[in-house]
């Protein structure tokens, strides 16, 4: 059978890190082919190679479309040879009616005088072929995410798109969206269009797809028919690595329950959907607890809910010390003893106008004040103690941590938190984007804290960050907890079933 | 090992030097320009723009616009906008001497009166804007329809005037000249202490200090402007009172935005609204109450402004939020927050009385005042976003 698509060699360097390094990935003419992989395994790295966001020359290697080499510069470019991306978050303009969107890069709605018939007729047949019954006046911002899926698919099929790729197209869908989505899929299939697709769900994978590619740190593991797989086998497959021993575990002394979260429900606003579903769990004192899943597991939303800062309707108790604490916003949660480290340090860490002193006393400046007012001397004082003790490097702590690197920025972004002397330390992807050697630091520093007693929460999509670090893993999916696992049970293999089992048990 | 090697190759870019080079430049930049200016115009005018006359009046006429870029420099740190301030101005002028004439209220009535005003206007504003979620460009935009409107209701179109000579007082009388020279002593005297004890402290605490030659020079120049504008202005009539006012308030609000935890997270939040929330700073009470300090200096403004005419108009105060935020702007204010000085934003006040006075000074046809300034005000802005693309 002839390929369709064909990359060869494919080498992509970021600034200290190589996401793809000499990667093969053949995908036939008319399949559906899945692309597996953990969390940076370089799964959209490599269909941003593909589908030229980034352009070529970024990368090293070769693209084949139907044999011939393409040279993509842009996005516009692999558009018009005939590739088409879903994304995970839907690129829609929400403001905009669904004919508008599903028409939007096409000639007409170019022209110089837009006729809104034509253009209503025309976006009616693409609806009818996604087997979407709504009227294309309808705005996009009034559809439910699943149908706004259908619509992002029908966009993509006006392409006339040869090669459809569908990033995690089903994190937001219900079960029979799934179903209708997956139906879809097949009558493409029959079209002779070909998919790659992209998901975390390998119970839709091996439903849905004829072959199977997995990527584990950059790199092509296998490419196999899925008749020759099965759940286990492609779950090792991608986890299948040695844990280095960067992670200086040590056994400590594990205290009294600290934390208590009891029958927690976090209803988003806008869809009423429950994106956390009565998660109950403990953290005790000097016990670093993991928190496993994958993306869109609701990892994220359960924590920045815990300090007050996600907008929902939260309903759950929470304890801290034994005592029942309200929580209504981070202000709440800092009385409390509670820090949350977000995983995003640049958007919700730190001031970037700022200089490292300001930072690390920002939501501490009490503790600097005398006579109410700002003391310029025990300010410094305190921000050089609590930044020699993550041990900080910087040639001053009056330069703006826009300046810093990413693992001293967040060492700043720690010592800030730490000024409040937490009794539960909430650290979300404390070393994303940060390199090893840094890394190294950042976790020495969360060790220390443990020992000395602090409650350590380490959210990590990085399993052997989890398995290094944890005295205790919690596997979330679904907006639950569906696994808890000991130390020295947990594997990745253990981890990866949990989190890939959706929401049963 | 390769933590060394990093951390090494990081601190060889230099680029903190360079930083701090550059933000030196924009200071004296804007300190070049108005000496440009000044200078400019003296020579146009055959020295009379730089007369001890002129000076006075020069102070006396940025005096109302320095107040409200006092206030709108806060703002503008958290990120939002306060179009309102013109006719803000007019309405607490209006009810201040509205309370005078027709009521016959005391002096230090209607002055408390239309500072309370002032401030139940912030609060009604900072209320829409920090705790409605109604951005602050649409919430002033009303309020300078409804407070201008209320004005032209209240004084039912007409001209109030005249005023108690106690009231005039605010807006045009002067210090003793003894006095005048006695203040200036003691501020050039404090100046000097601080310096020597921040110096002190800041060795001590193993910080970077300039030579002692550069920060005592610089107090020293500094020291010698004020006993020269001093000088100059008790060869007229003495110090305004006006410039007092705004000399107090400007120190008052500088103090304020570098010494108090209020002051540090009104940059912080307009620095990172994001961010400042997750450290636990509570951004709504704060935004009220930068509007309503906004509020008690458009008052001040108003009775400023009043008390100098002796009367109250129905336009008073038009478009004088144009030129605050333009001084702001011209002082370096950054328009998306998180950055703004007080007192260089008097300083760009000042620029731009200066350009005002000296142009009709010259005769020039008002028409070109608009435009000289407007373009000021674009390079202002260009240089500021250019210099900051090339450090980027």
């Amino acid at each position: 059978m002839e390929y369709i698509l064909q990359m060869k060699g494919i080498t992509k360097e970021f600034p200290g890190v190589r996401a793809l390094n000499n990667v093969t990935f053949f995908v036939k003419k008319g399949e559906i082919h899945a692309l597996c992989g953990e969390n940076g395994a370089g799964k959209s790295t490599l269909m941003k190679i593909l589908t030229g966001v980034y352009p070529y020359g970024t990368y090293k290697g070769k693209i084949y479309l139907d044999g011939k080499e393409v040279k993509f510069k842009s996005i516009k470019e692999s558009q018009d040879a005939g590739i088409a991306i879903i994304h995970q978050e839907l690129a829609l303009v929400e403001e905009m009616s669904v004919a508008e969107n599903i028409l939007l890069s096409n000639d007409l709605m170019r022209r110089k005088y837009i006729d809104w018939n034509l253009i209503f007729a025309e976006s009616l047949k693409w609806l009818k072929e996604v087997g979407l019954d709504i009227d294309p006046q309808t705005k996009v911002k009034q559809l439910s995410v699943g149908k706004q899926q259908l619509v992002e698919i029908a966009k993509a099929l006006t392409l006339n798109a040869k090669i459809i790729v569908l990033d995690e197209p089903t994190a937001a869908l219900t079960k029979n969206e799934v179903e209708v989505l997956m139906g879809i899929l097949r009558n493409l299939k029959k079209k002779g269009v070909t998919c790659i697709y992209i998901s975390h769900k390998l119970s839709e994978v091996l439903e849905i797809a004829d072959t199977v590619t997995v990527l584990r740190d950059g790199e092509t593991i296998s490419t196999d028919p899925i008749e020759k797989l099965t759940e286990e086998t492609i779950i090792t497959k991608m986890v299948g690595r040695k844990i280095t021993d960067i992670y200086p575990y040590k056994k400590r002394e594990i205290g009294p329950i600290i934390l208590e979260v009891n029958d927690w429900t976090v209803v988003q606003k806008s869809t009423g959907k429950k994106i956390i579903n009565h998660v109950s769990f403990s953290l005790k004192k000097g016990e670093i607890l993991g928190i496993a899943g994958l993306m869109g597991a609701g990892r994220t939303e359960l924590f920045s809910s815990l300090v007050g800062y996600y907008p929902g309707h939260v309903t759950g108790t929470i304890k801290v010390d034994g005592k029942e604490k309200r929580i209504r916003n981070p202000r709440d949660a800092i009385e409390a003893g509670i820090a949350y480290v977000s995983e995003d340090r640049k958007r919700y860490g730190l001031v970037l106008g700022m200089n490292i002193i300001q930072n690390t006393t920002l939501s501490s400046l009490k503790k600097v004040m005398r006579y109410q007012l700002i003391d310029q001397t025990i300010e410094l004082k305190t921000a050089q103690e609590i930044n020699d003790k993550v041990k900080l490097k910087a040639p001053n702590l009056e330069i703006k941590v826009s300046q810093l690197s990413g693992g001293n920025q967040q060492k700043v972004v720690i010592s800030k938190w730490l000024l409040n002397d937490p009794k539960v330390l909430i650290l979300d992807e404390p070393t994303r984007g940060i390199d090893v050697g840094a890394k190294y630091e950042i976790y020495k520093i969360i060790n220390e804290l443990a020992t000395q007693g602090v409650g350590i929460i380490l959210i990590s999509s990085e399993l052997p960050e989890i398995l290094g670090m944890s005295d205790r893993v919690l596997v979330m999916a679904g907006g639950q907890i569906t696994g808890e696992l000991k130390r020295d049970e947990a594997s990745q293999e253990k981890i990866m079933t949990y989190a890939t089992g959706g929401t049963k048990r | 090992m390769n933590l060394n090697m990093q951390e090494r190759h990081w601190l060889n870019t230099g680029k903190s030097a360079k930083l701090s080079f550059k933000f030196d430049l924009q200071a004296y930049v804007l300190i070049l320009a108005f000496l440009v200016i000044i200078l400019l115009f003296g020579v146009l005018t055959n020295g009379e723009f730089l007369s001890s006359r002129n000076i006075s009046n020069l102070f006396t006429q940025m005096s109302v616009i320095a107040l409200l870029a006092i206030g709108m420099t806060l703002i503008l740190i958290v990120a939002h906008i306060d179009l309102s301030v013109g006719s803000v101005v007019g309405l607490t002028g209006g009810i201040a001497a509205i309370l005078q004439v027709w009521y016959g209220w005391s002096t230090w009535a209607v002055v408390l009166a239309a500072i309370l005003i002032g401030a139940l206007i912030g609060l009604w504003q900072g209320w829409w804007v920090a705790y409605r979620g109604v951005p602050a460009f649409i919430v002033t935009l009303a309020g300078m329809l409804i407070f201008r409107g209320i004005l032209i209701g209240l004084t039912r179109g007409q001209t109030i005037a005249p005023l108690e000579n106690s009231f005039k007082a605010i807006g045009n009388s002067y210090l003793p000249y003894a006095l005048g020279y006695i203040l200036g002593l003691v501020s050039i005297v404090l100046w000097f202490f601080f310096t020597y004890r921040n110096r002190k402290k800041r060795i001590k605490l193993g910080l970077m200090v300039p030579s002692a030659w550069s920060s005592y020079g610089k107090t020293a120049v500094y020291a010698f402007l004020i006993l020269l504008i001093i000088y100059m202005l008790n060869r007229y009539f003495g110090v305004p009172i006006p410039i007092l006012i705004v000399v107090v308030f400007g120190g008052i609000i500088a103090f304020v935005s570098h010494k108090t935890s209020f002051g540090r997270h009104l940059y912080a939040i307009g620095g990172n609204a994001e961010a400042a929330a997750l450290s636990g700073i509570n951004i709504r009470r704060n935004t009220l109450f930068v509007f309503i300090i906004m509020g008690v200096l458009a008052a001040t403004a108003g009775i400023l402004l009043t008390g100098r005419l002796n009367a109250a108009t129905t336009s008073a105060g038009t478009s004088f939020e144009m030129d605050a935020i333009a001084a702001c702007v011209i002082g370096g204010t950054s328009l998306m927050g998180g950055k703004g000085n007080v007192i260089r934003s008097i300083l760009g006040a000042l620029i731009m009385a200066s350009i005002d006075n000296g142009m009709s000074m010259m005769n020039m046809e008002a028409f070109w005042q608009y435009i000289v300034k407007g373009t000021i005000l674009l390079l202002a802005v260009w240089i500021d976003i250019y210099s900051q693309k090339r450090a980027a």
